[in-house]
């Protein structure tokens, strides 16, 4: 006969071991791993904050756009909710600024246009060829970077992410990556790129962007804002996902409640 | 056992067509007179929470299909728009993606069940093996459904499984290539594996009311693994008892599962699936969705290809056959006091494999596979059938009402 405690106590040691195999064996490939921050839009009731999505638009515009793309997101996005809350006027400023290839006309011919509100963002390179034969790689579109990016997290913390909620695995990492330039002699040295060897230099100085609104031009601050930015543009239905989904569960919460006590009041006058 | 239809309709309509179809009486036989056990437990309802996935995966996925372009360029640019620009596409594609992995949460702990209370024995191997063909039918169309946002999982995942079918002597690569339609995946296999995705869940559907209707037959099993033998004594209509208490069940996973879909949706997929296929680039860890991964770490624990192929095959079809495998007379594994402690083992080394799936081939890993691989094997083939010989089994009660009958007075004398 084998005591429950017994069982216990040898599912226990099982998992451990398997565990501790894990630890002995965890490779050094992954470079160093990212610290967690704190963004605005963790958590069940996080949302975005508006003047960060704009700064890290301009970060993006100004810095990023020269060599990645983004061309999931249309400009139109820039004004819808849940976004960096620009004013339709200002969307329809920003995108004339842009030329978009169009057509074929009536002659047959492709032409160049000014952009409009529902204009994807163009990309830098026509092709991923002609992105190579500038810049010797290709650099990744950035619309889903920050869910397309990630570091492990090891056994058991794995385990409880999605209990304590900790779902920015990919915006901590870009953000660490962006202030992970520690060799002022090897521009290409990442502490946090998989190998060390990043194909992208160090894309950010202090006081490379301007802001305006008084937030600090660092570096630090700048890497904060864009990484903000991307998580929006991977998830813009981020906030409306997170609003939706209190009122799901506190719905099936209350309605649970009730089946419960139904329940309760069938079952009470028969044996089982 | 099967509800024997007291169905009287009221109408004269009712009657007029009760005559010419009677599905209402059909209807009432299984879902409203129909005799369950009284003594079912919390597990019991993973069957209800079972259909009910199925049928949400088929209505999320008819929408998906209307917003999907299953074509190798279009592919994972149509499903970022369904996430942006269909109205509300990114909670129906949420609900989907993981709802699959919910689909797999339930029907492990549906087979666990079956597993633990010895619900395959006799009468209802047909019903087990029938489980074992809608499993199967599951497996093959979670693959297929993964490969369809051609994501880089999608693309390599895709690759890996279809060539382990080269591993077949002699017509291996003409097999495969028929499956891809072409030398490697390509749009021909995008396309197929479309159709077929769109197509394995009605076959799934058409399984399980062979499912359904051999349980009807046979009855549910219960957990003191003893027949029903007096309907007014062992038995509760289902409606309003077994409703009411699976539809709380169901109630319970549904917020386990909104957590999942509102909260944290890509925790169970791979952030790799967001880049799209680039048959250029390899991973650098190629990993199967997470439902797979024990299967994987059986298939990478076998040293040869067409070894590890066979050994992988070999942990489900395995399954088939448990019926005669154990030997025991003793269904519940409550009053089986060695087989229960088998039992967990063989859940924990499962969970173990699936820890190992996710893991590179390499070093300890690939030993603790071996063991764990061996253990999975050795539970079956073993330790089961010699189990029913050398195993004395607790004293069974003679009537599920007398099982109730000593759980509620042990009950009582806890609390007096």
């Amino acid at each position: 006969m084998v005591q429950p405690k017994t069982l216990i106590l040898s599912a226990v040691l099982a998992i451990g071991l398997t565990g501790l195999t894990g630890i002995a064996l965890a490779e050094d490939q992954h470079g160093s791993v990212p610290e967690r921050q704190s963004w605005s839009f963790g958590g069940p009731f996080g949302t975005f904050d508006q003047a960060q999505l704009q700064r890290g638009f301009k970060v993006y515009r100004e810095v990023c756009s020269n060599c990645h793309g983004l061309s999931k997101v249309a400009f139109r996005n820039l004004a819808e909710e849940g976004g960096p809350g620009f004013t339709e006027a200002q969307v329809k400023a920003l995108a004339a600024e842009y030329k978009v290839k169009d057509g074929p006309n009536d002659q047959g011919e492709m032409f160049e246009r000014a952009g409009r509100a529902s204009d994807r963002f163009p990309s830098p390179f026509p092709n991923p060829e002609a992105a190579r034969a500038s810049l010797g790689a290709i650099p990744p579109d950035m619309s889903l970077l920050a869910k397309a990016r990630s570091y492990p997290r090891g056994t058991p913390l794995f385990l409880a992410d999605p209990i304590l909620q900790y779902q920015e695995h990919g915006v901590d990492y870009i953000y660490a990556l962006l202030n992970g330039y520690s060799k002022k002699d090897d521009p290409n040295w990442n502490d946090y790129f998989p190998g060390n060897k990043i194909g992208m230099p160090n894309p950010l100085a202090d006081g490379q962007v301007d802001y305006t609104d008084g937030t600090p031009a660092t570096v630090k601050q700048y890497a904060k804002d864009v990484s903000a930015f991307l998580m929006w543009t991977a998830e813009p239905k981020l906030e409306e996902r997170k609003k939706t989904g209190f009122r799901v569960i506190a719905f099936l919460i209350l309605l649970a409640g009730l089946t419960y006590l139904t329940k309760r009041k069938i079952w009470a006058n028969v044996a089982h | 056992m099967s509800g024997h239809s007291t169905y009287v309709p009221k109408s004269a309509l009712g009657r007029w067509f009760e005559s010419r179809l009677p599905i209402m009486g059909l209807i009432h036989g299984s879902f409203v007179v129909y005799p369950v056990p009284r003594n079912l437990n919390y597990f019991w309802t993973f069957g209800g929470i079972l259909s009910f996935m199925l049928i949400c995966q088929i209505i999320t996925g008819i929408v998906l299909a209307m917003h999907y372009t299953p074509h190798v360029d279009y592919a994972f640019a149509s499903v970022e728009y369904i996430m942006r620009d269909v109205n509300w596409g990114w909670v129906i594609r949420y609900t989907h993606a993981n709802g699959a992995s919910m689909f797999f949460i339930a029907v492990y702990l549906h087979m666990l069940r079956g597993l633990y209370y010895g619900s395959y024995k006799a009468p209802r191997e047909v019903l087990w093996i029938l489980g074992v063909i809608i499993y199967l039918l599951m497996m093959a169309t979670g693959f297929m459904g993964y490969v369809l946002p051609w994501g880089q999982m999608s693309f390599w995942g895709a690759t890996v499984i279809t060539n382990l079918f080269s591993a077949i002597p002699l017509v291996g690569d003409a097999i495969t290539t028929w499956l891809w339609g072409g030398y490697s995946v390509d749009n021909p296999t995008l396309n197929r594996f479309f159709s077929l995705h769109y197509l394995l869940p009605f076959m799934i559907a058409a399984v399980v009311v062979l499912h359904v209707w051999a349980l009807h037959v046979t009855g549910q099993n219960n957990p003191a693994g003893v027949e029903v033998k007096n309907v007014e004594r062992d038995t509760l209509p289902f409606t309003p008892y077994a409703t009411v208490k699976d539809g709380f069940a169901l109630l319970c996973f549904l917020i386990f599962f909104s957590w999942f879909v509102f909260y944290a949706p890509n925790y169970l997929g791979h952030a790799d699936n967001y880049v799209e296929a680039n048959p250029l680039v390899t991973p650098a860890h190629i990993v199967p969705e997470w439902y797979y991964l024990p299967f994987y770490a059986i298939l990478r624990a076998i040293p040869s290809k067409l070894g590890g192929v066979m050994a992988m095959f070999g942990a489900i079809v395995v399954l088939a056959f448990l019926p005669w495998l154990d030997t025991s007379r003793v269904k519940s594994a409550a009053y089986r006091p060695l087989y229960k402690f088998f039992f967990w083992l063989f859940v924990v080394s499962c969970l173990g494999l699936g820890f190992l799936g996710a893991k590179p081939p390499e070093g300890a890993y690939v030993i603790a596979s071996r063991l764990l691989t061996l253990y999975y094997f050795g539970f079956f083939l073993i330790i089961m059938p010699l189990l029913g010989l050398f195993e004395t089994p607790k004293p069974v009660p003679a009537s599920i009402a007398d099982a109730v009958l000593a759980k509620n007075s042990a009950h009582a004398q806890a609390h007096s």
